[in-house]
């Protein structure tokens, strides 16, 4: 009994210390005050605030699009090459994926670091400019979220019976046909929970984007701003703008959705694709 | 030199992978509308034929001939073969209609098309979707699961996942079908169901199935020709009767059906002496020739005799009694060798009963003699192995890795456990070239006296037999006259020993 209640309390302790502040974040957004605490009455003025703030919506329209395109690549890059990989002799994929996990380890400060310096090199003596810019933003996320990718394709392929891809050549797929017919279906989930992670990781990124970012995108002559690198920005010089409250409560909503959504794709396709033959009498 | 029949011709195909030779020059051809199955246990490259038909993998060495055309380098999903895997391999995500169509969405045929100019082209075309609903909807008739077609393949049970394999197979209209063990999964019932069904397929489709498994009951219920494989290489080829009933060799016989195995040597040109008697047999054979006998155990006749009669018959001690089913499996010892025996008589463990079997069920084999082997050897209490009845010295330390022999002559395993070996059942297996002759035999030899000589080009090849009739066979390089006296010498470290059974029964408690 007791070790039910404790067990309950640790629970509910721990629910509380992470969504607590989120709550509290969320009930201020409904309330113009400048200083959290106090509360000068209900109201959606911070939400309309927001969506007339060019500067945040500008920093958000950034946000987005480098998650979208850099989990979208990253997503291509690291699915291919986890099913090149797995089709290679064990000490190749041994390899690849030893170094894919270093980087997935390695602390962002170094990776961003790197990449700075890598593309500091490049600019003075092939380019002869500065290269900063989107591009370097979009080499910067891709990097960070690549291994993340791989990683969360590589167990579904393993999990994939191998005769599979040679039963599709066998029906007169070609190898490419097999590929997008049958391997990728069967390795969708870890596909798609590679593409989420690689958005959220880049969504909140902060390090790799201060270090990579140049002009470009929609802030166009300027430096890019995206939510992180703007919060920051204003920080410095004095309290938090009042519209981010309801900013970051949207996108505790949007991700609230997602995960729901995700989690009843999961359960659906569970349910359907129990894998063949463990339902009854197969080796 | 193409026979018109021939499908597909495999002609030295060799598979090594990794200096492993899986499958050794494989020569067959394989007529169309054959039900061919490869019969082997694992590992002996019976799968690895198969995938290289396939076209998984490329053999090594040797070229694959579809139809008198060299497909070596096509490959798979240019060939007209389809394969059922071993467990399936049916696509999840799709349900049973879509993974039946799948090999038919693929399809493309050419189509006549007549433009607005007029000009008739060959056209390729994707089938239509009423095209490939009929196709798919014929297959799943022929494998008696019309009302599944929208089921998700996990909601299917094991027999039911078999049969959409079989229709995604055939439904692709291959030439050639492949089986690589499809029945493995399916519990016996169901398996038997199978097999009964898959014959019929073959015979209402007409297609050539080459068909893999290590069931030999399988291979002689479906196939039209066994291939019988031994560790990549094939050992026989032929109809299940005559796999059966004369098998090449040893192995075969042992694989192919329950079998009573013998060493017998011919003791004149139509008779041959096995388990301590001498038997007419039909084939014609060299005097002192050593071949391998096998007589299958429901073609042995017995009857009880009393324990007094004299006879000259074959005499066998009922052993053990263990009931199949359908009839009673009898093991009878004759000395020291098994005959099993199946029939409907009743015997009880101890009876004594004569053994009998028609001349024309004593099935004569080749075979190359490599070694000496002494199935009836025996420890004696000095721990000397007795080869027809005379101690030889010899090392019982290899029965059991890392044994000593103690001061009270036991054998004492590494972990401390004692055996005492004594009476018991080994056998003793010499080298050719081990067994030294000495001319100035004396009393404590075994002494036997030279019934055989063939030259071998740069030595001679001897049999030497002992009173009790135990054939040695030497190679040496002095000539011997027959009937020459000798004595046999062997040296300790050249007698290689076997346990018969496990060497727990010999451990002495304490």
């Amino acid at each position: 009994m007791v070790k039910k209640i404790m067990a309950q309390c640790y629970i509910w302790l721990i629910l509380l210390l992470m969504y607590l502040p989120i709550l509290v974040l969320i009930a201020f957004s409904f309330t113009t005050a400048t200083n959290v605490g106090e509360w000068t009455g209900f109201s959606f003025d911070l939400y309309t605030a927001l969506f007339k703030d060019e500067e945040i919506m500008r920093a958000l329209g950034n946000t987005v699009l480098i998650a979208l395109i850099s989990a979208t690549i990253s997503t291509l890059l690291g699915t291919t090459g986890a099913i090149g990989a797995y089709y290679h002799k064990r000490r190749v994929r041994r390899t690849i994926e030893m170094v894919t996990q270093i980087q997935m380890v390695n602390a962002e400060i170094v990776i961003a670091l790197s990449l700075t310096v890598m593309f500091v090199f490049l600019g003075t003596y092939i380019f002869k400019a500065n290269i900063f810019s989107f591009w370097t933003l979009l080499i910067g996320h891709v990097t960070l979220s690549l291994p993340f990718v791989y990683t969360s394709v590589k167990p579904k392929l393993e999990q994939m019976d191998p005769s599979l891809y040679e039963a599709a050549i066998d029906l007169g797929a070609t190898p490419r046909r097999a590929l997008t017919r049958v391997v990728v279906p069967e390795i969708m989930p870890g596909i798609l929970s590679g593409f989420l992670l690689a958005i959220t990781l880049s969504l909140d990124d902060f390090i790799v984007t201060a270090f990579t970012r140049g002009s470009g995108l929609l802030s166009g002559e300027q430096t890019i701003e995206t939510l992180s690198t703007l919060v920051q920005a204003k920080i410095k010089k004095g309290p938090i703008p009042t519209e981010m409250r309801a900013l970051t409560t949207i996108i505790f909503l949007i991700v609230v959705v997602v995960v729901i959504l995700v989690t009843i794709y999961q359960h659906q396709r569970d349910k359907k694709t129990r894998k063949p033959g463990l339902s009854r009498g197969a080796s | 030199m193409e026979d018109k029949n021939v499908i597909i011709s495999l002609q030295g195909v060799t598979q090594v992978f990794d200096k492993f030779t899986a499958v050794d020059n494989f020569n067959l051809d394989i007529t169309k509308g054959e039900f061919v199955t490869l019969l082997g246990p694992s590992g002996c490259g019976k799968t690895t034929t198969l995938r290289m038909i396939a076209g998984f993998d490329k053999p090594s060495e040797g070229k694959i001939l579809l139809n008198g055309e060299d497909i070596t380098n096509v490959p798979p999903y240019k060939r007209p073969i389809n394969t059922v895997f071993q467990r399936y391999a049916l696509f999840p995500h799709l349900n049973v209609y879509d993974n039946i169509a799948f090999g038919l969405k693929l399809q493309k045929i050419p189509v006549q098309v007549t433009n607005r100019k007029g000009v008739t082209k060959t056209k390729m075309k994707h089938l239509s979707s009423e095209e490939i609903y009929k196709k798919v909807s014929h297959a799943l008739k022929i494998v008696d699961l019309e009302e599944l077609e929208n089921r998700d393949i996990s909601t299917l049970s094991g027999g039911q996942q078999q049969r959409v394999a079989i229709a995604r197979a055939i439904v692709n209209e291959p030439e050639i079908l492949l089986l690589d063990e499809p029945l493995g999964a399916l519990d016996l019932k169901l398996r038997k169901e199978m097999q009964l069904e898959l014959k019929e397929m073959h015979r209402k489709l007409g297609i050539t199935f080459i068909y893999v498994t290590h069931d030999q009951e399988e291979a002689l219920t479906m196939s039209d020709t066994i291939v019988v494989m031994k560790a990549g290489e094939i050992q026989q080829v032929g109809t299940p009767t005559e796999i059966y009933n004369n098998p090449v060799n040893a192995y075969v016989a042992n694989f192919v059906g329950e079998s009573n195995i013998y060493n017998a040597t011919f003791t004149s040109e139509s008779q041959v002496r096995f388990l301590g008697h001498i038997f007419d047999v039909d084939v014609k054979g060299e005097k002192n020739a050593k071949v391998d006998v096998t007589i299958r155990p429901e073609n042995i006749t017995t009857k009880r005799v009393k324990e007094d009669t004299p006879s000259d018959a074959l005499i066998g001690k009922v052993d053990s009694k263990v009931f199949k089913g359908t009839h009673f499996e009898y093991v009878l010892m004759v000395g020291k060798s098994e005959v099993v025996v199946q029939n409907n008589k009743q015997y009880n463990v101890g009876d004594l009963v004569t053994i009998e079997f028609d001349t024309s069920d004593i099935h004569v084999m080749k075979k190359d003699v490599t070694t000496n082997i002494y199935p009836e050897a025996w420890i004696n209490k000095a721990n000397e192995v007795m080869i027809s009845e005379h101690p030889f010295e010899c090392d019982i330390t290899q029965l059991l890795e890392g044994s000593h022999v103690d001061e009270d002559d036991y054998l004492v395993g590494p972990d401390g456990k004692k055996y005492d070996l004594k009476d018991a059942d080994v056998i003793a297996e010499v080298g050719l070239d081990q067994i030294e002759i000495i001319e100035d035999e004396t009393e404590d030899m075994l002494i036997g006296y030279v019934v055989d000589t063939v030259y071998k080009g740069d030595h001679y090849q001897l049999m030497i037999r002992s009173e009790l009739e135990e054939d040695f066979i030497v190679d040496t390089e002095y000539l011997y006259s027959d009937d020459d006296a000798v004595g046999i010498q062997i040296d300790k470290k050249n007698i290689k020993l076997t346990l018969k059974g496990d060497i727990s029964r010999y451990e002495v408690e304490e």
